[in-house]
């Protein structure tokens, strides 16, 4: 049904390679540019987190292909330290105002559907689906 | 997002605004923003519908400038974001200032003191909070043997916590065994509570004061507070009252003096908060002398007039924008 493909995120430059690989994902699942734009930033959003704050992780993305939906997976994911305070950086406004970007709450809006997954000391797993409408 | 009807609508605007140039069609554009705007359609959407439109009014649009719109609708992904933001804190902060309103007329409820009629004694108060939520306290007791006692007091600091701060003063005082107490004694007593349980970065300035009826004197002390002033009828002057003490919530065992002055006949007693002293005229503050000038300047008024158009006078000194809490109270003493 799917097949999931991934890229490691270590420098900044690997962010561009996640994004390219969502864009190909997307474009191939049939999303049209506003939805492709919104999932890239998305993309974007968690492998920035990664590359600032876990040293090491990786994004993958998934093509989601049901019967009756289409749609995209992205993974994020890191052995980085965890989010100690998960209600505080899903909370609008604390990422935006130190200049930080749109954050998780950013990806959440951008995406249909959110999960995060998260150890103190052993890193995140953060989740994110886009349907195709 | 946007739907079928604005997106002809659009397309038909820009259609006619291309061949006509005509100001008409970039109002009726102005006008379909709002209602886009209103159904919290983003600006990434808009992008597309004009690139859609575009595409429909020129089908030989060139590659380059597709692309070019897709440049832009990526680079306007972030301002829907920051907008969807913005938003939800805008609701937020509806939400809190609705709440702090309720949390105002509570406290208003709760801290409200009845100004006492007391023979020969002419009263008026004010008190108006710079915000929502007044920091500062004013407190009448009447006792059983005819005295009056008058509290006043300011927290160091505005709003939420300084009002919550005076709830503790409020009901402290309530709490105090009955009025046989000296000003002095009632400070100290106030100042072991306020160190127990407040911050020590918070502390309270406070003036309390008891009339007596009988022999016409006024005894009072002062944790810190601004002076009192005793208005001489005889001679047209005023004389500062105070005395020596530390703000109320810093020392656990604090000492407090007591004095006493006469009051005469037409004589006038006037305590009040910063919120008076620290009116600014110009960007400066006034100078004491300034201060009584216009509580002189209404002083043929009954006290409680007085009091409202000396607060009148400097509010619309400082253009209606209060930067402190103002309360002031005027006692006189019948002719």
């Amino acid at each position: 049904m799917t097949s999931q493909s991934c890229v490691s995120i270590r420098k900044e430059l690997d962010i561009v390679g996640a994004r390219q690989l969502g864009r190909d994902i997307t474009k191939e699942v049939g999303f049209g540019l506003v939805d492709q734009a919104r999932v890239t930033t998305a993309i974007s959003e968690l492998a920035r987190n990664i590359y600032l704050y876990a040293d090491e992780g990786e994004i993958c993305c998934e093509a989601l292909d049901y019967t009756n939906k289409k749609g995209i997976r992205i993974t994020a994911s890191d052995q980085g330290k965890g989010i100690e305070d998960v209600a505080k950086v899903m909370q609008d406004g604390y990422s935006t105002s130190g200049g930080l970007g749109a954050g998780l709450p950013g990806v959440k809006r951008l995406m249909d559907e959110f999960d995060l997954q998260t150890e103190v000391g052993k890193g995140s797993v953060i989740s994110a689906v886009k349907w195709l409408r | 997002m946007t739907n079928n009807s604005a997106k002809e609508q659009y397309q038909i605007l820009l259609q006619e605004y291309i061949e006509t140039k005509d100001e008409k069609y970039l109002y009726r554009a102005e006008k379909l923003s709002k209602s886009l705007l209103r159904d919290h359609t983003l600006p990434e959407e808009i992008v597309h519908l004009h690139n859609e439109a575009l595409a429909k009014i020129d089908p030989t649009l060139s590659q380059e400038v597709k692309d070019s719109m897709a440049f832009l609708l990526e680079t306007m992904i972030s301002y829907g974001l920051a907008h969807q933001e913005f938003q939800t804190l805008r609701d937020e902060q509806i939400m809190l200032k609705s709440e702090i309103s309720v949390a105002a007329s509570m406290q208003e409820t709760l801290l409200a003191t009845e100004k006492p009629e007391i023979e020969g004694l002419d009263i008026g108060v004010i008190s108006v909070p710079a915000h929502q939520m007044n920091g500062d306290y004013h407190h009448f007791i009447k006792a059983n043997d005819g005295s009056l006692g008058v509290g006043i007091a300011d927290v160091v600091g505005k709003g939420v916590p300084a009002a919550l701060c005076m709830s503790m003063i409020k009901y402290s005082i309530d709490s105090l065994p009955e009025l046989s107490m000296s000003p002095k004694a009632i400070l100290s007593n106030l100042n072991r509570v306020v160190e127990r349980n407040v911050d020590a970065s918070m502390f309270i300035t406070m003036f309390y004061a008891q009339y007596m009826p009988k022999d016409c004197t006024l005894q009072f002390a002062s944790a810190g507070h601004e002076p009192g002033l005793h208005y001489h009828h005889d001679g047209d002057y005023f004389t500062e009252i105070t005395t020596k003490g530390m703000v109320l919530g810093v020392l656990p065992e604090g000492k407090y003096e007591e004095d006493q002055v006469v009051i005469e006949s037409g004589d006038m007693v006037v305590f009040l908060t910063d919120g008076v002293t620290e009116c600014r005229k110009d960007g400066r503050f006034l100078e004491m002398n300034e201060v009584l000038d216009v509580i002189k300047m209404f002083k043929h008024l009954p006290a409680q007039e007085q009091v409202n158009e000396v607060f009148k006078y400097f509010e619309r000194l400082q253009g209606f924008q209060l930067r402190d809490d103002f309360t002031l109270i005027i006692l006189k003493k019948d002719v």
